[in-house]
């Protein structure tokens, strides 16, 4: 379970999460939505301890993320990110890809390290493309190459950071598709995006950020078809 | 004109030219390898290093891209010398490179860093990896793709450089043929034969350089 109490962050003076309180349990698909600059991302970020808290707490499992006695590579093991841009390694093949961090940061075997990778990639569609390298690639295969690559550290929870949003639109469902299938095999997934329909469609509970606030949570039929607070719905109005 | 030429003399001192090109060449290679070891430190304390550090690498970087590089030669010779502490010609020379190839090797080291997107670094931590196994496994052959042929260039640049050494009494290449051609006087013949010595030298570097980049970067 992850477990956010009374979270605040500040890019400088800049204030940009303003006290969010909110769990995750195991098995639940958390979509995230509300406009830029809201706080959704950098939420994400501080969950896998990528970016420094000024106050409150993050704990996944129990363990306080943000401890300095907590060792962040081993938690982060737990958590797999899939970002915006498809970062995948340029230099290495898509099976070097996603091989490479178990057998640096799980210590596997060569071998094993290649057949989890291999299972991985066929997981997502890409059971084609082991020996090419990612220019040969287009943006969504680059994106569920990148999802391949955190599911083969057999994570926990799996944060999505917008994977969609930097993607033609004809390549968006290929990636959704991904992250539905993942969805249905029970990952845990809090997942920042812009995408409606899929927030709607997959998942579990809904949360609408506004301004560094969570200004409401609730499964998809209330925050789509009741939202209870005026700003959710301007900003569902504005998308629809 | 009624100059003879002779070239006998010079072919026959040819072994000891060629042993003359592998000191150039052992001198060369070892001052990349320091250059790059340094470049590399260099780099990073520009890009984020404590503050003093980060002052005496910019110092070395600026003065090593903007003063002759026989003057950095003489520092390292007489410059030292002035201080009591004499080194050998050969050191004088591998010193006095290495400076060099630090200092230009650092400057490209820096661009290649900063073309590298902060994402990569990102990504890498998410997955686990320790800072410096990601700059290990992730960044730095980045890196060094982005900054492979500018490399070969001043590793060109470092066997035609060497031959300043015959200037502060190294007999590489340059100072043995020095050394002949004036004890025979056939001083045309001995520079164009060391000529065509380095200019073989730097092409095969070059092909050389090619094939291995073939090798190296498939992607």
């Amino acid at each position: 379970m992850i477990e956010i109490k009374q979270l605040h962050k500040y890019f400088g003076k800049l204030h940009v999460l303003q006290g969010i309180d909110l769990n995750v349990n195991k098995g639940e698909v958390l979509s995230i939505i509300g406009s830029s600059g809201s706080g959704k991302s950098t939420l994400l970020y501080c969950i896998n301890g990528l970016e420094p808290i000024q106050q409150g707490q993050i704990t996944v499992d129990g363990i306080p993320v943000h401890e300095p006695k907590t060792d962040i590579n081993k938690l982060r093991q737990k958590l797999g990110m899939v970002f915006q841009q498809w970062n995948s390694f340029p230099h290495l093949t898509a099976l070097e890809n996603v091989a490479l961090a178990p057998k640096i940061v799980r210590k596997m075997s060569k071998d094993a390290a290649k057949t989890i990778a291999e299972k991985q990639l066929r997981h997502v569609g890409l059971g084609d493309k082991l020996d090419v390298y990612p220019s040969a690639l287009s943006g969504g295969q680059q994106q569920r190459l990148a999802i391949a690559r955190a599911l083969a550290m057999e994570p926990e929870y799996m944060l999505f950071d917008e994977a969609t949003s930097a993607l033609d639109p004809e390549l968006v469902g290929e990636v959704l598709d991904t992250m539905r299938l993942l969805a249905e095999e029970g990952m845990t997934m809090i997942c920042v995006t812009h995408e409606m329909s899929f927030a709607r469609d997959v998942s579990d509970r809904v949360a609408y950020f506004h301004q560094g606030h969570m200004e409401e949570v609730g499964p998809p039929a209330q925050i789509f078809g009741d939202p209870q607070s005026p700003h959710t719905r301007k900003f569902l109005a504005s998308v629809r | 004109m009624d100059y003879n030429f002779h070239w006998r003399p010079v072919f026959r001192q040819l072994p000891d030219l060629f042993e003359a090109g592998l000191l150039t060449l052992e001198v060369a290679i070892l001052s990349m390898i320091l250059g790059i070891v340094l470049g590399l430190v260099l780099a990073l304390l520009r890009i984020n290093g404590p503050r003093p550090l980060r002052w005496i690498a910019n110092i070395w970087v600026e003065l090593a891209r903007n003063t002759p590089a026989l003057f950095q030669l003489f520092f390292f010779g007489f410059g030292l010398g002035a201080f009591g502490l004499h080194l050998t010609p050969y050191l004088i020379v591998l010193l006095g490179l290495s400076f060099n190839n630090a200092g230009y090797l650092a400057e490209n080291f820096r661009g290649g860093f900063l073309a590298v997107p902060d994402t990569q670094f990102r990504a890498a931590r998410s997955l686990g990896m320790t800072a410096s196994q990601t700059y290990i496994r992730i960044i730095i052959p980045q890196v060094l793709r982005i900054v492979y042929h500018p490399m070969t260039n001043q590793m060109v640049w470092a066997v035609l450089m060497s031959s300043l050494g015959m200037l502060v009494g190294f007999r590489e290449l340059s100072g043995e043929t020095q050394f002949f051609a004036s004890k025979t006087y056939r001083i045309f013949e001995y520079f164009a034969v060391t000529a065509v010595i380095y200019y073989v030298v730097v092409k095969i570097i070059l092909i050389g350089s090619k094939l291995a980049a073939r090798r190296l970067f498939k992607y």
